[in-house]
């Protein structure tokens, strides 16, 4: 299991230092400093063998974290506690900084002590955390018997991303189904990949220990329901407009072997923000944008680069935030911008030309075009030529994906399904949007 | 509040300043102070002189200051050990406090100091712990049974805590099952043979009811134990497959790779043909997926075990290759890993799409990733045939755009190409020459001169080329410069006329001017090879070479099983087994796959595995390094790209005997070498082929004519050099007592055993032992074929070996032999082969061919194969010849529990013809005098002394068996050598023979 875990700042100075095994000694500490976060090159593994002892780490910002173990580990589980661990901490106080670090450094090891037990990970769900690390230099006394029983039930227990008692005057809910949609595209216009990965995120804001069902347009589900209601007009037109989804995963309050065997979403949600599932298509995927380069060399030091994006989506819709970035080679001198809408610039820091939209409806095309002045160079190496990447956002999603139903039950509070104001948003990102050129 | 005021203190005095405030009235200041020993604790200032008044400090109801001091404690108590005895009162205390909380926090720290004095005190509140009505207390309290274990095991198991633990399994609340389970499968790892996670299906379906209810990471936990269980049957199997199925929905990706090492592992018990195995494997392929989703850290230990699954079951991803094209900003780690994956799953249907990839690729910045990506075609090229074309004009554009790197690599990757495709793509050797003067790596250079050597006949000015390289002869690395006197030597041969002089200049090179052995060495063959065999020189030079096979850089298989038992670990991520960097021996046992149930073993192939490659199920195959020497020696080569083992370098078999070995291999005209280094750094840390050496170590190790051969060879070693037990061994078997004491039995047969197991041999399996009938020497072979397909077209060879031993006719194999059948065969042997000493020296190399591949392996002997029926020695030459013998060449060994008397030895030695010339008898012993005549005309003389005396020990107490050449038949070998055994005397001794007698 894990046998210590050092938090770094950039220079390599150790601002936390919590050791769980006998095995990992302080100079496991310098040894990392060393061997990673003073190493020359660039990092060219997040697990790296020190003399027989393995450090795994993630950076955020110029922070390093990093798990130390001499045993064989679950490797994934320690990036997931890694990366767990940067969510408490940020849940707690924010940014993860140096300064931030240093502030609650008391707070860390006592979330430390708490969250890893001998290096096996323990309750990390902030809502239960939160409810008896509190900084607040509580004194034992002070609760009540019931009080402490709640907590370290909800601690250890079944259901333990939840407290019972929560009231809140207005029953409410948000969900938010948030797409980020990937492309890679060769220059002929032939798509090489693509796919949607979604999540959908709650805020719930219920009373009691509500038991909720999500339904969207499954296609199995659709599917499957077609058949029970045999000449349903609406199963039909609803069958048409469900999706394959290739894979999902739950958060931990949604009952698995319930959906594996009924492909139904039920779960009693934790309060507040939390990300109900996270999902993946790749089949009929609507892409908001094409994007139809052209980049034609003339002679040896000019280069002209034509491109034109078209929108692919109901003219009444907006898309915002349009912003595409034209890469150009290292030994540009020069550059002249022509563009239709929006503005373009030429940034040389980046090696790129931006052009950003603030808005485009759908079913529009607009075009750029440069003209790139190249010094001379005896480099014998072609340029590179990375791809034209874009960023935007859609109110739509991208995968189809459409919210159904999400049904509320409280048997105990006198509040029903309709006494519950819900909310639905669809997003749709730019993921990793490249066409090659 | 700003804490990181704690971290400026910097003033000298320091210490006294902190120990003034901690022993402060006023709490506020007390716990200021508290903090500042905390912060310079972290950044590794030494505060331990503290330790006093910091624990003065721990008698307090704040619970966070408490915290503090307990981390405190827990860093210095063990070089404080007296003084933290003063905590162990408060622990204590708080053990019992109301307050769930701060039971569990003083269990929990009291666990983590590690002072003996205080384990003690441990033990009384951490038995309550166990049991306490609070959960929370409960699941800590597991915990700290395994920090206990690892102070003192014993005092766990004396106070019973093993057992308490055990129950926990049953606990109501999942946390406190899995955190129990955690503590159990740690202290059972540092316990292999205990059977302390006792699991039986009662146990296993606790497991599985708390793996739907507890936290993510005690699902792991628990999943993790699970895959430790074999089941009993194949529906058990299917059971709890169906309930870990749901796991793979989970947002954590730990539980799903924890998920998927037990599906994978309970796999291998499905029979094949279930529906469920089906519906399995395409349940297993979108969660593995959904893992590339995830941040890179993860990406990269998902894509290290994916790695592992593709090329145990490759069907599961075969239509998946999209989600492993390269991102353009995927970190390097991720980006390397997926190019690997990416050509494990190329095949004919999505060939197009890879290469297009693999070209973008080859333009990116990272030189590494760029270099593979060029060997990425390369391979494609070799793997998928129909792809061949496409991928050679590829790499023709990459050499277009001059970038040096690229050049060379797609150089190195298209000299393998011609390997496997000969006379296809030859016209492209007028553009590779156009790049010679931009190639400095010496691999790149090596395989240019390979290229020109090779179709020297097609390249008009290859002398020229040659020419050129010959210049800065000494400057280049030994790679080259080998390379380069082969390629002229095949100049030579094929062009004789022009190339006269520059033969003659690089042998002079090679031979007079260079401080290299190696290349010394290789340059003399040549020289002597061509002065005075051309025809022979040619044969061998010029052989032709087999084609080199498909897959490269494969894990090897028994490797591969036991890393998929380690799915989602470290293990899986560096590819290596946990002994290899884990120390001590903590979780350290080698894991293994269940094996398949029912009848599922026939049905090996025939399913969607076999469509997308070979890889699947036929085991690719590696070869043993032992074959290496062997494969080279028989005009065979076999590059290294087909093979997982780093050949042998030839500076490894040095001595006399490279002249003939190793050496050899380059002057076949191909460099194994250059292609080895090239893929070595591909080589996931090959586990050392299990050798046929090993398995029948017991009876080889003794030949007796070890000694013989190792006296009076001209090398000079030292006579007693036969490893005197292991010579026991080889007599011992003579011993063999079979059925009545002292009747002839005949000579000793060892039983066959299994010379090529089938893994190795694409479903061809040999096994066989030796005999010798009626003056015959015989090789019995058994071959059966465990593939799918029918086998025919069998020869055999050896090498060269010690005594000469070769197939005296034709291997007459009933073919074709059909899947599932075994044919017997008995292959007559002569003595009269080429001769070579093998270390040992009774092991034999064997190439075996048939329609599918040649396979190689290596046997040995036993020594009594070679014992002559007209062994018997005149007594008056005998008694001449054993005083002439000098001292050093005897040897003396002992074999006990032999419960034979002298006739009975007598008769039975003389069964494998050891001819008792005299029989003496002195006080209780008897003394045999035996001679033994070798098929090489070697003489062994013996003296066998047997104790009679002693009716309770029926052991042979004492005997010597002094062997002798002579030299006056046979003037070839003049050899004077003697051996010396010594029977019996029970110490010494531990041998197979034991079981034999």
């Amino acid at each position: 299991m894990i046998g210590g875990l050092f938090i770094y700042n950039h220079k390599g100075e150790v601002l936390i230092s919590r050791v769980y095994r006998d095995d990992i000694g302080r100079n496991a500490v310098d040894a990392f400093r060393v061997n990673v976060i003073h190493a020359r090159q660039q990092v060219r593994s997040p697990v790296t063998n020190i003399a027989r002892t393995s450090f795994f780490h993630v950076k955020r910002s110029n922070i390093w974290l990093a798990a130390v173990t001499k045993q064989n580990v679950n490797a994934a589980m320690v990036f997931e506690f890694l990366y767990k661990m940067c969510d408490v901490m940020t849940a707690y106080f924010g940014k993860i900084s140096e300064e931030n670090i240093k502030n609650n450094f008391v707070l860390i090891y006592e979330l430390l002590d708490e969250i890893l037990d001998f290096g096996y990970p323990q309750n990390s769900e902030t809502g239960a955390l939160k409810t008896f690390i509190t900084q607040q230099g509580i004194k034992s006394q002070l609760q009540t018997k019931e009080e402490q029983s709640q907590i370290t039930s909800q601690v250890t227990g079944q259901i333990g991303w939840r407290r019972e008692g929560i009231k809140y005057r207005r029953n409410e809910l948000f969900l938010d189904v948030l797409e980020s949609v990937n492309l890679l595209m060769s220059p002929q216009g032939q798509v090489l990949s693509a796919h949607v990965s979604g999540r959908v995120v709650m805020k719930s804001y219920l009373s009691g220990m509500p038991e909720c069902k999500f339904g969207m347009n499954d296609k199995i589900v659709i599917d499957k329901q077609g058949k029970g209601g045999t000449t349903d007009e609406a199963g039909k037109s609803s069958g048409k407009q469900s999706i394959a989804i290739d894979d999902c995963t739950f958060h931990q309050c949604v009952r698995l072997s319930k959906f594996d065997s009924e492909r139904s979403i039920s779960f009693i949600p934790p309060d507040g923000e939390y990300e109900l599932m996270r999902y993946r298509t790749t089949k009929d995927i609507i892409l908001p944008f094409r994007v139809i380069p052209l980049v034609r060399e003339v002679g040896r030091t000019k280069l002209e680069v034509k491109v034109v994006i078209k929108s692919n989506f109901k003219p009444s819709l907006l898309a915002q935030k349009i912003e595409v970035r034209i890469p150009t080679p290292l030994n540009t001198s020069g550059v002249q911008v022509i563009c239709m809408k929006g503005k373009a610039k030429y940034k040389a820091s980046e090696n790129a030309i931006v052009w950003k939209i603030k808005r485009m409806a759908g079913m529009k095309e607009s075009q750029i075009s440069a003209e790139i002045e190249l010094l001379p160079t005896n480099d014998k190496k072609k340029w590179a030529r990375p791809p034209i990447s874009m960023n935007f956002e859609v109110p739509f999603a991208p995968s189809g994906l459409k919210v159904r139903y999400l049904k509320v039950f409280e048997p105990k509070l006198n509040y029903s399904d309709h006494d519950v104001i819900k909310w639905v948003r669809y997003i749709g990102r730019s993921g990793i949007y490249e066409t090659r050129c | 509040m700003t804490d990181s005021k704690y971290f400026t203190t910097t003033k000298k005095g320091e210490i006294f300043e902190l120990k003034a405030e901690l022993n402060s009235d006023k709490k506020e200041k007390k716990k200021e102070a508290v903090k500042k020993v905390i912060a310079s604790m972290t950044v590794g200032k030494d505060v331990s002189a503290l330790f006093p008044d910091v624990v003065n400090c721990m008698q307090t109801d704040n619970l966070e200051l408490k915290k503090l001091v307990y981390l405190y404690l827990m860093n210095y108590a063990k070089s404080q050990p007296d003084m933290a005895i003063m905590a162990v009162n408060t622990f204590v205390k708080d053990c019992e406090d109301p307050n769930p909380l701060i039971r569990a926090l003083a269990v929990r720290t009291m666990g983590c100091i590690r002072v003996d004095k205080i384990t003690e005190y441990l033990c009384e509140p951490l038995r309550k712990c166990l049991k306490d009505e609070d959960p929370y207390v409960r699941k800590t309290a597991a915990v700290c049974v395994a920090k206990l274990h690892d102070i003192n095991a014993q005092l766990v198991e004396d106070q019973g805590f093993l057992d308490t633990l055990k129950d926990l399994i049953s606990d109501s609340n999942p946390m406190v099952v899995a955190n129990a389970v955690a503590a159990l499968s740690e202290i059972a790892e540092s316990h292999p043979n205990s059977n302390l996670l006792d699991l039986n299906p009662q146990t296993i379906n606790k497991l599985l009811t708390a793996l739907n209810e507890c936290t993510e990471w005690g699902q792991i936990f628990i999943l993790d134990c699970l895959a430790n269980y074999t089941p009993r049957d194949d529906r058990e199997s299917q059971s709890i497959c169906e309930r870990v199925t749901p796991r793979l929905s989970h947002a954590n990706s730990a539980v799903v790779l924890s998920a998927v090492k037990v599906l994978m592992k309970f796999m291998e018990m499905l029979p094949k043909d279930l529906d469920y195995y089906g519906t399995l494997l395409k349940k297993l392929a979108p969660p593995l997926v959904t893992l590339l989703s995830a941040e890179p850290e993860l990406q990269y230990v998902a894509l290290r075990n994916i790695n592992l699954i593709v090329q145990k079951r490759p069907e599961i991803l075969k239509h998946e290759m999209k989600v492993f094209f390269v991102k353009y900003n995927d970190p390097i780690y991720v980006k390397l890993e997926k190019l690997d994956i990416m050509i494990r799953l190329a095949s004919q249907a999505n060939i197009a799409q890879v290469l297009a990839e693999l070209k973008e690729y080859a333009t990116e910045v990272d030189v590494d990733f760029v270099r593979k990506a060029v060997r990425a075609i390369g391979r494609c090229a070799i793997k998928v045939e129909q792809s061949a074309e496409r991928c050679v004009s590829t790499l023709l554009d990459l050499i277009q755009t001059k970038v040096n790197y690229v050049v060379q690599e797609a150089i190195v990757v298209i000299k393998d190409i011609f390997r496997k495709y000969p006379n296809k793509y030859e016209s492209v050797i007028a553009t590779l020459c156009e790049n010679l003067d931009s190639l400095d790596e010496p691999e790149a250079r090596a395989a240019m001169i390979w290229i020109v050597g090779e179709y020297a006949e097609r390249i008009d000015n290859a002398d020229e080329l040659l020419e050129s390289f010959l210049e800065g002869f000494h400057d280049e690395s030994t790679q080259v410069q080998l390379q380069l006197l082969t390629a002229i030597v095949k100049l030579f041969l094929k062009k004789p006329t022009e190339t006269q002089e520059l033969v003659q200049q690089v042998l002079s090179l090679a031979t007079q001017d260079s401080d290299n052995p190696d290349l010394r060495d290789r340059g003399y063959i040549y020289w002597r090879l061509l002065s005075t065999d051309p025809v022979a020189a040619k044969e061998v030079v010029l052989a032709e070479k087999p084609l080199i096979s498909e897959e490269t850089d494969l894990i090897e298989p028994t490797l591969l099983d036991e890393l998929i038992c380690h799915i989602g670990t470290l293990a899986s991520v560096y590819h290596k087994p946990p002994s290899a960097f884990v120390e001590g021996g903590r979780g350290v046992q080698h894991k293994r796959l269940p094996a398949r149930a029912g009848s599922g073993e026939s049905a090996e192939s025939p399913d969607v595995g076999q469509a997308v490659s070979a890889v699947s199920d036929a085991p690719p195959a590696v070869i043993p390094s032992q074959g290496d020497l062997l494969g080279d020696l028989l005009n065979l080569d076999l590059a290294p790209p087909t093979s997982n083992v780093p050949p042998v370098p030839s500076s490894m078999q040095m001595g006399a005997m490279d002249l003939l070995g190793g050496g050899l291999d380059s002057l076949m005209g191909d460099e194994s070498e250059t292609s080895a280094s090239h893929y070595r750094t591909e080589v996931q840390s090959p586990q050392p082929p299990e050798c046929s050496e090993r398995e029948l170590g017991g009876d080889v190790g003794g030949s007796p004519a070890m000694g013989v051969s190792l006296g009076g060879a001209p090398v000079g070693m030292p006579a007693g050099l036969g490893a005197a037990p292991a010579v026991g061994g080889g007599l011992g078997d003579l011993f063999d007592l079979g059925g009545g004491v002292g009747v002839t039995a005949g000579s000793y047969i060892p039983p066959k055993t299994v010379w090529l197991p089938a893994m190795k041999a694409k479903g061809l399996e040999i096994s066989g032992t030796f005999a010798r009938r009626s003056g015959v020497i015989h090789m019995d072979l058994s071959f059966t074929n465990k593939a799918m397909s029918v086998m025919t077209d069998f020869a055999i060879q050896f090498n060269k070996n010690s005594f000469g031993l070769a197939p005296a006719g034709p291997l007459q194999v009933l073919t074709p032999l059909s899947p599932n059948q075994t044919v017997d065969v008995s292959l007559p042997l002569s003595t009269t082969g080429p001769v070579m000493k093998m270390e040992p020296l009774n092991n034999l190399q064997v190439a075996v061919k048939n329609n599918i591949d040649v396979f190689y392996f290596s046997c040995q002997y036993p020594i009594s194969l070679l014992f002559v029926e007209d062994g018997k020695m005149d007594r008056q030459v005998f008694l001449a010849t054993w005083k002439d013998i000098p001292s050093e060449n005897e040897a003396q060994f002992q074999i006990k529990d032999c419960h034979l008397n002298s006739d009975a030895a007598s008769n039975k030695l003389q069964g494998s013809n050891i001819f008792t010339v005299a029989k003496r008898t002195v006080d209780t012993q008897d003394m045999l005098y035996q001679s033994v005549k070798l098929t090489n005309g070697i003489w062994m003389l013996a003296e066998l002394r047997i104790q009679t005396g002693n009716p309770n020990s029926t052991d042979l107490e004492v005997g010597v068996i002094f062997l002798s050449g002579l030299n006056s038949n046979l003037p070839s070998s003049r050899r004077r050598t003697s051996w010396h055994a010594l029977l019996s005397a029970p110490h010494h001794l531990s041998l197979t023979t034991q079981s034999v007698f």
